[in-house]
């Protein structure tokens, strides 16, 4: 939960210049995910400038970009990895400054990894249930010594999981060792896992990297259900254009640091601006 | 009282200095493999043992003691280095550390066996009649350490600045991998770091058999433990970090004892490494890593 | 990790999967048969020792081997579970076994407990024995704290150097507490003693029951999995929510609480507290116990503890050769199986039992519906 102290900053959406960038039915709420001008050096390097998003609470987003171009420090930046030089981020209208990544979380943003990060020694289960144990409420000694609210509380929460895996149909796997899992389901099991921490808006690191068609196609559809079931905003970084144009309402493609277009998939795929990012000058005939 | 304070700051000085050695020592292998070696100050009781048998032993010249012990503590660093750390150089760092403690124990174990627990009394390489300056008297022996000391840390300095090896060295310890790509033979740039940083520890054995005359199989543990401290407090991967953080350890430590709380000053040291740590987690000259996400 | 390159089915989805159809006993069940050896170990260990069969300096190796299994066991929560490396355990073992022993020796007086009561235990003793060991744990968990919270901020090497700052800090005030205060506390160089021998075959092997309980149950719960996924990637688990400093505070004062409790025992198994005891060699040896047992298995602990208490003993001749045949086989293992012996497989005997009577069993091959991802 936010603290007292926090920069209540609460504001609510409204239409921007470009038409159509937040979906009609967030329009009046409050920015679940809002950053201004964010930005950070590293020496002399800026690796992001300026970066500017405003999520509707159910809305889906995407950033693209080519590789170095600053997307992951952007996820970074949003979840207190690195601290910002510049800007402010706002989770549901409060501020993150000075919040470590565990209270951002707490805030109500969850992310996954590019490189995958799982408790690789932990079964599936466990995977899920270190997200989900944050709102146990059992005491050391209830665990110690067994007691009855451990025990009800252990069944509850293995339900809850169980019921997790069953969006990627993967309750069959939850005795097996998530290093064991193969790469698909590695990056799966990041996305339950994050969502056992009940965010408002989650961020998905290269979702769909490694996968085949056909997963990524369910991966779409999955993204869709999760969205639809939680009510939770989706911001993705990706490199598979089909994803991205197919799930997203709202595409930002950065490069050296700047979101150089922002619109929908449809504004995007015929940008000149976005064609020069990936193909150079000649690109464009 | 002025003549009391200089000869103990002088005595600091020689102290510090030997810390100041055998931290050289910790923080270039760690700086290029991220190893604590544990073992490195059992390098240094092996020199003494080498200088006790050459000279007292064998009743050769000290001049012979001192080149066959820096000679063989360099060769038993690269020894260790082969045998037990390159085989574990993708293992996971705990994996490491424990083979470094296992050897360690085994150096200090077998000394033990080899040459009894009783302390071994090592002859005086030097004259070690004080010189008078201007009613000081000073010590030849705490003049030549802190002599000895400045040469090896410049000569030091001047290898990893500016000779070719220096160059692979600094750029094993960035990117091991690149490194290799780059066509740098990462085996042997480790190698020879750990002959330089042995070197000097065979160095800091001969300063210390001058300054304490003796050795145990036991000696290399605190003075080992207590140069590590030194070298986390200067800022480890850092020569000069080293350097100030071995004076530092000298100094406070000298400093306890000339206010008669000699007993208390192993204690001192590890209560300034704690608050140094505290108020600056990679010690004063150190960099901060952050992993890559 | 598994790289997937078969066929392109989307998921793996098996239904109850690898699991299928698995009746598993109930929990109750589960903990009265575990109840039940632990009752027998302790009725047959008992009566070998009424009876004579078991000697005096026997009772004593037993003693001490429980002592090293609470020891080993609890230095697994930060090393294996964890995932640091402390080397300052011999300090909280210290720490509990001289807070423990002070308590005991000057209560005892004032509630008039005899030596001899604490052999064939009166309620007043008893209880002294528990407050003995309870504070003697507390003394060193409070250590843990003091100690955890600047050192857990640091990383690995730092931490371990931290930790052994510490242990010989405490040895330091161990030796020299009396002539700085001017009190007669911890007997200074000469040691601690006459102790009175309140720890017993019993009640070590009752403690040890209980530690080995209670460090099982943390760790199968959700305090557990935090600790657990610090150690997997820190990073993700605090993306996750997990509040690492606080968890890894409680991991080491968990740890350093039931170091002292061993210590407690040790003290009364003993009879003679002295600083030297725990310097930094009896640090390592613990650490060596958990490393050849396996980073993170308890079953590994207890095996390893057992052993490396016995082997000494048993080889009382080649003393010499002991602590040289520890380094080398320390080297050894870390170089061709860095998990340790057991890696971090734990037995559990009521899930063997389960297997028996579902007939899933290691040799009878896989009948087909084995996870795939497992392979």
């Amino acid at each position: 939960m936010p603290n007292e102290g926090s920069k209540n900053r609460r504001s609510i959406l409204v239409q921007m210049e470009t038409p159509n960038l937040i979906p009609e039915r967030d329009l009046g709420q409050i920015p679940v995910l809002q950053a201004e001008h964010l930005g950070i050096d590293f020496g002399g390097l800026t690796a992001v400038d300026d970066f500017n998003i405003a999520m509707g609470p159910t809305e889906i987003s995407g950033i693209i970009g080519p590789n170095g171009a600053g997307k992951t420090t952007i996820f970074n930046l949003l979840t207190n990895v690195y601290k910002p030089t510049r800007g402010t981020v706002l989770i549901d209208g409060y501020d993150t400054a000075g919040k470590s990544m565990v209270q951002v979380n707490k805030m109500g943003i969850a992310r996954t990894f590019q490189n995958i990060r799982l408790f690789g020694q932990m079964t599936v289960e466990e995977n899920v249930l270190v997200g989900l144990g944050n709102s146990m409420s059992t005491h050391l000694l209830h665990d110690m010594l067994r007691l009855p609210r451990h025990w009800r509380q252990e069944a509850e929460f293995h339900d809850q999981a169980m019921d997790l895996l069953g969006i990627f149909d993967m309750q069959g796997l939850a005795k097996t060792k998530a290093g064991n899992l193969p790469y698909g389901a590695q990056r799966r099991l990041e996305i339950l896992r994050a969502l056992g921490t009940h965010p408002k808006v989650l961020l998905l690191d290269e979702p769909a990297a490694g996968m085949n068609p056909n997963e990524t196609e369910e991966l779409m559809e999955n993204i869709q259900k999760i969205r639809d079931e939680f009510q939770i905003a989706i911001l993705l970084i990706e490199h598979d254009m089909n994803l991205v144009m197919g799930v997203c309402e709202v595409v930002g493609v950065l490069d050296y640091g700047k979101i150089i277009a922002k619109g929908t998939p449809d504004e995007i795929q015929n940008d000149p601006r976005v064609i020069e990012a990936y193909l150079g000058k000649q690109g464009v005939n | 009282m002025q003549v009391t304070f200089l000869t103990q700051l002088l005595n600091g000085l020689q102290l510090g200095s030997i810390y100041a050695l055998v931290a050289l020592g910790y923080t270039m292998v760690y700086g290029i493999i991220l190893l604590l070696n544990f073992a490195h100050g059992d390098i240094i009781m092996i020199g003494a043992y080498i200088s006790w048998i050459v000279m007292s032993q064998l009743g050769l010249s000290p001049v012979l003691a001192v080149l066959l012990s820096v000679l063989g503590c360099t060769l038993l660093g690269v020894l260790i280095d082969k045998v037990a750390y390159a085989p574990l150089r993708n293992a996971p760092r705990l994996s490491i550390l424990i083979t470094a403690i296992g050897v360690s124990y085994l150096l200090e174990n077998g000394a033990q066996l080899v040459f009894g627990a009783d302390a071994k009394v090592v002859p005086s390489f030097i004259d070690t009649t004080s010189i008078n300056v201007a009613s000081l008297q000073l010590s030849p022996i705490a003049l030549l350490t802190v002599a000895v000391t400045a040469v090896s840390t410049a000569v030091l300095s001047f290898l990893v600045q500016r000779t070719k090896l220096g160059k692979a060295m600094r750029a094993v310890s960035e990117d091991m991998g690149a490194a290799r790509l780059m066509g740098i033979n990462v085996n042997t740039t480790i190698s020879f770091t750990f002959a330089m940083g042995s070197a000097l520890a065979g160095i800091g054995a001969v300063l210390y058999c001058m300054a304490y005359s003796q050795a145990t199989p036991t000696m290399g543990v605190m003075l080992g433990t207590k140069a590590f401290v030194a070298a986390v407090l200067g800022g480890i991967g850092s020569i000069p970090g080293a350097v100030i953080g071995g004076l530092l350890v000298g100094f406070a430590e000298v400093l306890v004892s000339a206010i008669g709380l000699s007993v208390w000053k192993d204690a001192v040291v590890f209560l300034l490494l704690i608050i140094v740590l505290i108020v600056k987690p990679t010690g004063i000259l150190g960099r901060t890593m952050s992993e890559k996400v | 990790m598994v790289k997937e390159t078969r066929d392109p089915k989307p998921y793996i989805s098996l239904g109850a999967g690898g699991r299928r159809g698995r009746r598993p006993l109930p929990m109750p069940v589960r903990y009265a048969i575990n109840a039940a050896l632990v009752l027998a170990f302790l009725v047959v260990g008992e009566l070998l020792i009424d009876g004579g069969s078991i000697s005096r300096y026997q009772t004593s190796v037993l003693e001490q081997i429980g002592i090293y299994v609470i020891m080993a066991v609890s230095l697994n929560i930060a090393t294996g579970y964890l995932g640091q490396l402390p080397l300052g355990h011999a300090g909280f073992m210290s720490v509990g076994g001289y807070s423990c022993a002070i308590l005991i020796m000057r209560l005892q007086p004032v509630f008039g407990i005899a030596l001899r009561d604490f052999a064939a235990p009166t309620p007043a003793a008893l209880a002294l024995f528990v407050c003995g060991l309870l504070f003697g744990g507390a003394m060193a968990a409070l250590c843990g704290l003091v100690i955890g919270i600047p050192a857990l901020r640091l990383k690995g090497d730092y931490l371990a150097i931290i930790t052994l700052g510490f242990a010989e800090i405490i040895r330091v005030v161990m030796l020299n507490v009396d002539g700085l205060l001017g009190v007669d506390l911890t007997g200074g160089a000469k040691g601690l003693t006459g102790i009175p021998a309140y720890t017993s075959f019993l009640n070590t092997f009752v403690v040890v029951a209980i530690s080995l309980f209670l460090i099982h149950t943390m760790m199968k719960s959700r305090h557990g999995r935090a600790i657990l996924a610090i150690r997997d990637n820190e990073i993700a688990a605090e993306a996750t929510g997990v509040n690492t400093t606080y968890y890894k505070t409680l991991a080491f004062v968990v740890s350093a609480f039931f170091a002292g409790i061993a210590g407690g025992l040790y003290a009364g198994c003993i009879g003679v507290m002295a600083p030297a005891k725990f310097g930094f060699m009896k640090s390592v040896e613990v650490l060596v116990m958990v490393v050849l047992g396996g980073m993170g298995s308890m079953l590994g602990s207890v095996l390893s503890a057992t052993v490396l208490t016995i082997l000494p003993e048993a080889l009382r001749a080649f003393a010499d050769y002991r602590t040289l045949a520890y380094a080398v086989v320390l080297i050894v293992v870390m170089i061709f199986r860095p998990q340790g012996l057991m890696g971090t497989y734990d037995f559990s005997l009521t899930s063997w039992v389960d297997r028996f009577r579902n007939g899933d069993l290691p040799w009878k091959k896989q009948k087909g519906g084995e996870v795939r991802a497992d392979a």
